[in-house]
């Protein structure tokens, strides 16, 4: 690469996968696929899924990689373009009117062309990520939470990657970002923002994977332990829960049974613990006592272990 | 997978894409160019790699996973003949291309209403249309004729749906109490930043959303038709703002087949997707499937549910409590229309209503055209406050008395939902939570 301040592509999935296993982000293939292909593609890649499963952290995996710059925009309803994109610094403004009054200036084109310069401008993710010089990341969170209007302002940024400010100009990329965009599918996000990305659904990981990925983010967990608690996850993933724990209370649970140097699982245990990973008096309900030890008896011993229910 | 020679495979390709489109995905031309750079590079020696590639390419919703992987599967399977057999039929490419049948013909002349000839029948039939139209209102689509269907089906589209707004937290400019500073700085630079004029913002308003689920079971199914006729206009009167999902035993979701503006095309489609079709109920069961499938999806945001169905649910009563407890906390209002709360001297009797009830924040009859009539002044005069809801509703009793002067005055109704039901605990207050 001749400019050592541009994002060099991995040359293949293998080395891109090998890349985020060593930022501790165990992707499948699948996944490393559809971010390999958004990189060289340069388009934003839509990480769908349940919550924790780890779309987020795709975001920070890659930056931390690449050396990149993670610019995180946390969506919410109502977020609009002042607080996304650009917002004037009306205190400094009003500041510097009094100033210039006070200095005898009352041309009022003057006033103006000071008052909406770039000094008062203060960026927002948005106008960051296309204005930052070097590999970047652009993470749009939980677009699911915003509204439509957002995501139609969305839609105009992502087709270009411009953003005009009627009073100052229009900011383009050198480089267009690297855009990552999450969603936990509380509603559908229109055809039309979809499109223009690349699409991957992550699934709740299997024993294996999920272990590979306890092992790697809790060294300090033993084999045994790690084993023994993904068993137990996903089990109780397969019960009828309303709230299916991820991964990340998966890691959770098992810092707090590190912290409480437990280092095997029992029915006790996991009583005291499962406020960890369930969140809903209901589902509390139903698990503690009985379902806690028919579980726990399945996950020790995996000849009986049934296929993973999966969920629309 | 066989890579031909180049212009083999590129043919073969853009018939896989083509077979894609058929099916439902929105695949346009610009992703089939990115796909076949794409596979240059990755090349096509990995099966699995091939598959990953083109599936984050290709798909944009998850429920499109599986139609692509088997898509996928059969059309770059491997053959021992070159020929290409494959018939696509068998995975339901016709579904949305099938010329779906016409609404049943009228029949000539079975109550009289089609004009024989000349003027005289013209001016009969015109001075009985206005009573024709009030007995139409009254009656019950359960003892309706077909031609009386296709009339009430003309007053259905007439009819003005408006579940009502809620506030969302989007600021626009407008009388409101919050100061919009960006405006009235842009206002004021005239006069040298002096604030002279306020600009003031209040919160954007739009309108809620509404869900409806309705039950198709065997005791339904006099009124079915009617129903979804019913639902059909309130999507089209509503625009995109309505989910509906129908169930006997099982939860199916028809918001995609009333996008058909022709209703019969629309209710014809519905028919065919819903496997369970008159079966038996479990109400439970469904709205349980609903809470844990989708509700965290259409919900958001304040939405009002209404359930259609008579109550008669096989399954078990506590699973019913406690997925009605579960939705109603879950939605702004929950509505329950049960077309036979129209009958003189109505009562919630049957176990499935009994224990649905203490979650209900409206009960209201559906069984004719007057009662859809209110039920849309009922949603039309909602009030944007929440309903007043009980922390711990009672327990439903499984007998029969009624209580005396029952009804809590903070409970809202309808006043015109006539005739109006007791729910046997009430007036017992609190003394059994």
């Amino acid at each position: 690469m001749e400019n050592t301040s541009t994002l060099r592509v991995p040359a293949s999935v293998d080395e891109l996968q090998k890349t985020l296993r060593d930022e501790l982000y165990v992707a499948d293939r699948g996944l490393a696929m559809s971010v390999y292909l958004a990189l060289k593609l340069k388009r934003p890649l839509f990480l769908e899924g349940e919550a924790g499963v780890g779309k987020t952290e795709v975001a920070r995996a890659l930056a931390s990689a690449f050396g990149a710059r993670l610019i995180r925009l946390q969506c919410y309803e109502g977020l609009d373009v002042n607080q996304a994109v650009y917002e004037w610094n009306y205190s400094r403004q009003l500041l510097h009117i009094r100033l210039m009054e006070a200095s005898g200036s009352t041309d009022r084109k003057e006033i103006e062309k000071e008052l909406f310069s770039e000094e008062f401008l203060i960026k927002r993710p948005l106008l960051q990520a296309l204005e930052s010089s070097g590999p970047t990341v652009l993470l749009i969170d939980e677009l699911d939470r915003a509204d439509e209007e957002f995501e139609g302002y969305l839609l105009e940024m992502l087709a270009d990657f411009q953003i005009t400010i009627p009073e100052v100009g229009t900011y383009a990329a050198d480089e267009p970002p690297i855009v990552v965009i999450t969603s936990n599918r509380t509603r559908e996000i229109h055809d039309a923002l979809k499109r223009r990305c690349l699409y991957y659904w992550i699934d709740y990981p299997d024993v294996a994977k999920e272990t590979q990925i306890v092992r790697s983010k809790m060294p300090e967990a033993s084999q045994k332990l790690a084993g023994q608690v993904t068993a137990f996850v996903q089990e109780l993933r397969a019960t009828e829960l309303y709230k299916i724990p991820g991964v990340s209370e998966t890691l959770d649970w098992t810092a707090a049974l590190i912290s409480l140097n437990e280092n095997e699982l029992t029915p006790s245990v996991i009583d005291d613990t499962l406020g960890v990973m369930l969140k809903y008096r209901e589902d509390l309900e139903a698990t503690r006592g009985e379902q806690t030890r028919a579980l726990v008896n399945r996950a020790l011993n995996p000849g009986t272990r049934r296929g993973r229910r999966r969920r629309g | 997978m066989a890579s031909g020679p180049d212009g083999h495979f590129l043919n073969n390709f853009l018939l896989f894409g083509r077979l894609l489109r058929r099916l439902g995905l929105n695949v346009h031309t610009g992703r089939m160019l990115d796909a076949i750079n794409v596979l240059d590079d990755i090349g096509i020696r990995r099966r699995m790699d091939v598959r990953a590639a083109l599936r984050t390419l290709m798909v944009h919703r998850r429920e499109d996973i599986p139609v692509f992987d088997e898509a996928f599967a059969v059309f770059w399977r491997q053959r021992k003949d070159r020929l290409s057999s494959l018939d696509l039929r068998s995975m339901g490419e016709q579904r949305r291309y099938r010329r779906i049948e016409a609404a049943p013909p009228p029949l000539d002349g079975a109550d009289g209403s089609q004009p024989e000839d000349g003027a005289a029948a013209d001016r009969i039939d015109l001075s009985r249309t206005f009573s024709a139209r009030e007995v139409l209102q009254a009656k019950d689509f359960a003892d309706f004729t077909r031609q009386e269907a296709r009339q009430a089906r003309q007053m259905l589209g007439s009819l003005h749906w408006n579940p009502g707004l809620r506030r969302t937290r989007r600021k626009q400019p407008g009388r409101g109490t919050e100061l919009d500073v960006r405006r009235s700085l842009q206002r004021n630079v005239k006069f040298g930043g002096e604030m002279l004029l306020l600009q003031n913002r209040r919160r954007k308003e739009k309108p809620r959303r509404l869900v409806v689920i309705c039950d198709v079971s065997g005791s339904m199914e006099s009124y079915t038709r009617m129903l979804l006729h019913f639902i059909h206009s309130l999507y089209a009167g509503l625009e995109s703002r309505v989910e509906a999902f129908l169930f006997a035993t099982r939860l199916t979701r028809i918001t995609k087949q009333l996008a058909h503006r022709d209703i019969d095309q629309a209710v014809d489609g519905v028919a065919k997707a819903v496997p369970d079709w008159s079966g038996g109920t479990r109400i439970g069961g469904a709205v349980k499937e609903f809470n844990f499938k989708w509700a965290r999806r259409t919900l958001s945001w304040g939405s009002i549910v209404l359930i259609v169905s008579d109550g008669w649910d096989r399954g078990e009563p506590e699973v019913l409590s406690d997925e009605m407890r579960r939705l109603q906390r879950s939605c702004r209002r929950l509505i329950w229309l049960n077309p036979l709360a129209g009958r003189e001297g109505y009562e919630s009797l049957t176990r499935g209503m009994q224990a649905a009830e203490p979650y209900v924040d409206d009960l209201l009859p559906v069984h004719n055209l007057a009662a859809l009539m209110d039920l849309a002044a009922h949603l039309n005069g909602l009030s944007d406050s929440w309903p007043v809801r009980r922390q711990t509703p009672p327990v439903p009793a499984m007998k029969e008395e009624v209580a005396v002067g029952a009804e809590p005055s903070q409970r809202s109704w309808h006043k015109d939902a006539n005739p109006t039901f007791r729910h046997p605990t009430w007036g017992r207050g609190q003394q059994q939570d």
